[in-house]
């Protein structure tokens, strides 16, 4: 038997999670829902985080504080995904981008759409770094980060 | 640091798609060739160190079981670290930390994945949170891409002199691989062959990325006593240092990278190292997009924060260059990612003990390696030395 005969098995291991958000998060969706976006402030650092955190990474103190941020930001870094990955859950060609969201400190990374993703050079000159960009809310509301559907360049 | 601790021994598979043995048999392959080149057996080992990547990788949970046997770790204590693809340079700071400590005189660590078996990208998905940016996680290709942009933008580096420069690199680590026996790519690329690629995640084209290999590497630490009574050219550990940062993509500055900074400051200043560029003679960069490499040199103080492209057109960084990085072909040409850490390590001992073979920097006496691992969260780095 030569090395190209040798048997390769088929597997496959599936398992179904039940995962916890936890108070701070599960408001950061309540919020959501009403077509807020949330952060936390820290009461040592002054920070605005969004994802919300219960404590600041940084100072490790408890963050009790919601600060509601802008809807519009600037694009910090962007990536144009036109692979197929394994349980991907958007379609490409699809826009993943860090957005600095008006009165937050920190890149929140969601999406860029409602622009024709087809062509990449047409994507080139209306997605830019440093570009502003608007949050479009989903009409239905799953308590999940897509309730935000995606974020558009303001023109 | 402890007590003195030298490398006595590595061993590295050839790397590729390995489906001639099964994941263990890959394992043990690595170790007997480590043991071979230690001239010592099974009998003289305390301890064992593995890291691998995420259960996830090959659907095994908890590797340090399955190579139990392969590892020779039946009747010894045995540990298993991961931290993504850092995991290969953080198994040798537990490798040097066991022995430094004086509880054991000799450790094998052990470093290992099968990719060709599992799905690469989906296990790296996986790394990303659950709740807020897994959704928008396109594996690795997309954080590094994202991480290059900042870079490029943050340092105004035109877009064609970013690319002219991760082309080169590309080609001088694919013409390095050709003097590789090990490596898993060995194809020699031109500037218009990587620029032509089918682009991946733009600008990152297939020939900016690493393979997904099959590999292990294996490498045995020593006390100062026992390295001097049998090895003839041990590789002394002369500084390492790990950082990490904060989970969230997107909280932390990515084109200047404290823990690829603070992580490298760390290791020269236990090795004395001020200049870097000056003083080291080779660097085994974990460099699986070309990129990245660049940020790479900027934070490990190679040349001014961004000024890379600058230095890799002046050839710095080629072989026969200021510092030669990756003259084993780099992670860019074999990326079996629990082992690749290691196997950077294993290439700065090889040469800074002149055994590198073709790949040989001449006369290198120190040597830098390094890995990077998570969502650009974690950066450890060791410095090896001809001399204690």
């Amino acid at each position: 038997m030569s090395k190209e005969e040798y048997r390769i098995v088929k597997g496959q291991v599936m398992v179904p999670y039940e995962l916890a958000l936890g108070r701070t998060w599960s408001e950061f969706y309540d919020y959501l829902k009403e077509e807020k976006i949330m952060g936390k402030k820290c009461g040592k650092c002054s920070r605005v985080l969004v994802p919300p955190r219960s404590f600041c990474p940084r100072c490790f103190e408890d963050m009790d504080e919601w600060v509601e941020v802008s809807q519009e930001g600037v694009v910090e870094t962007w990536v144009y995904v036109n692979m197929p990955f394994f349980a991907q859950e958007i379609k490409i060609p699809f826009i993943s981008a860090q957005i600095r969201l008006d009165g937050s400190d920190t890149g929140f990374i969601h999406q860029v759409a409602g622009i024709d993703l087809s062509d990449f050079d047409s994507v080139r000159e209306t997605v830019k770094l440093g570009g502003r960009v608007k949050a479009v809310w989903s009409k239905e509301k799953k308590g999940n980060i897509l309730d935000i559907a995606y974020f558009e360049p303001v023109k | 640091m402890g007590k003195a601790v030298a490398i006595i021994g590595t061993g590295q598979t050839k790397h590729g798609r390995r489906s001639d043995v099964c994941y263990p048999d890959l394992v043990k392959e690595a170790v007997s060739a480590a043991l071979m080149d230690a001239g010592i057996t099974l009998k003289d080992i305390d301890g064992v160190v593995l890291g691998t990547m995420p259960s996830m990788m090959e659907g095994v949970s908890s590797t340090h079981f399955y190579f139990a046997e392969a590892m020779g770790a039946v009747g010894k204590p045995v540990m298993k670290v991961e931290t993504c693809g850092s995991t290969g340079q953080s198994i040798g700071h537990c490798g040097f930390f066991w022995v430094a400590s004086g509880m054991a005189d000799i450790v094998l660590v052990v470093g290992s994945e099968k990719m060709s078996e599992g799905d690469g990208q989906a296990t790296m998905t996986t790394v990303f949170d659950p709740f807020f940016q897994r959704t928008f996680a396109a594996g690795a290709p997309g954080v590094f891409t994202m991480q290059s942009m900042e870079w490029m933008y943050r340092f105004k580096i035109p877009e064609e002199k970013g690319r002219e420069a991760a082309a080169m690199i590309s080609v001088s680590n694919h013409d390095n691989a050709m003097d590789n026996p090990y490596a898993h790519i060995r194809t020699r690329v031109t500037m218009d062959d990587v620029k032509n690629a089918r682009v991946i995640t733009y600008p990152v084209r297939l020939l900016d990325v690493c393979p997904a290999s099959d590999g292990a590497c294996a490498v045995v630490f020593a006390s100062e006593r026992t390295a001097k009574k049998i090895c003839k050219k041990p590789a002394w550990i002369k500084g390492l240092g790990f950082r990490g940062e904060e989970f969230f993509y997107g909280e932390s500055d990515k084109a200047i990278w404290m823990s690829a900074t603070e992580a490298a400051k760390e290791a020269y200043q236990q090795a004395g190292i001020r200049n870097p560029m000056k003083q080291l003679d080779v660097a085994e960069l974990y460099n699986p997009f070309t990129y990245q490499e660049m940020i790479f040199y900027e934070c490990f103080g190679f040349c001014p924060r961004g000024e890379a492209p600058d230095y890799v057109l002046k050839g710095a960084f080629k072989k026969g260059g200021q510092l030669p990085c990756c003259p084993s072909g780099g992670t860019l040409c074999t990326n079996p990612i629990g082992a690749t850490g290691l196997i950077r390590l294993a290439e700065a001992a090889l040469q800074v003990t002149g055994k590198a073979g073709a790949r040989q920097v001449e006369g290198a006496k120190l040597a830098l390696s390094h890995a990077m691992g998570g969502v650009d969260q974690f950066n450890a780095v060791t410095i090896l030395g001809s001399k204690l």
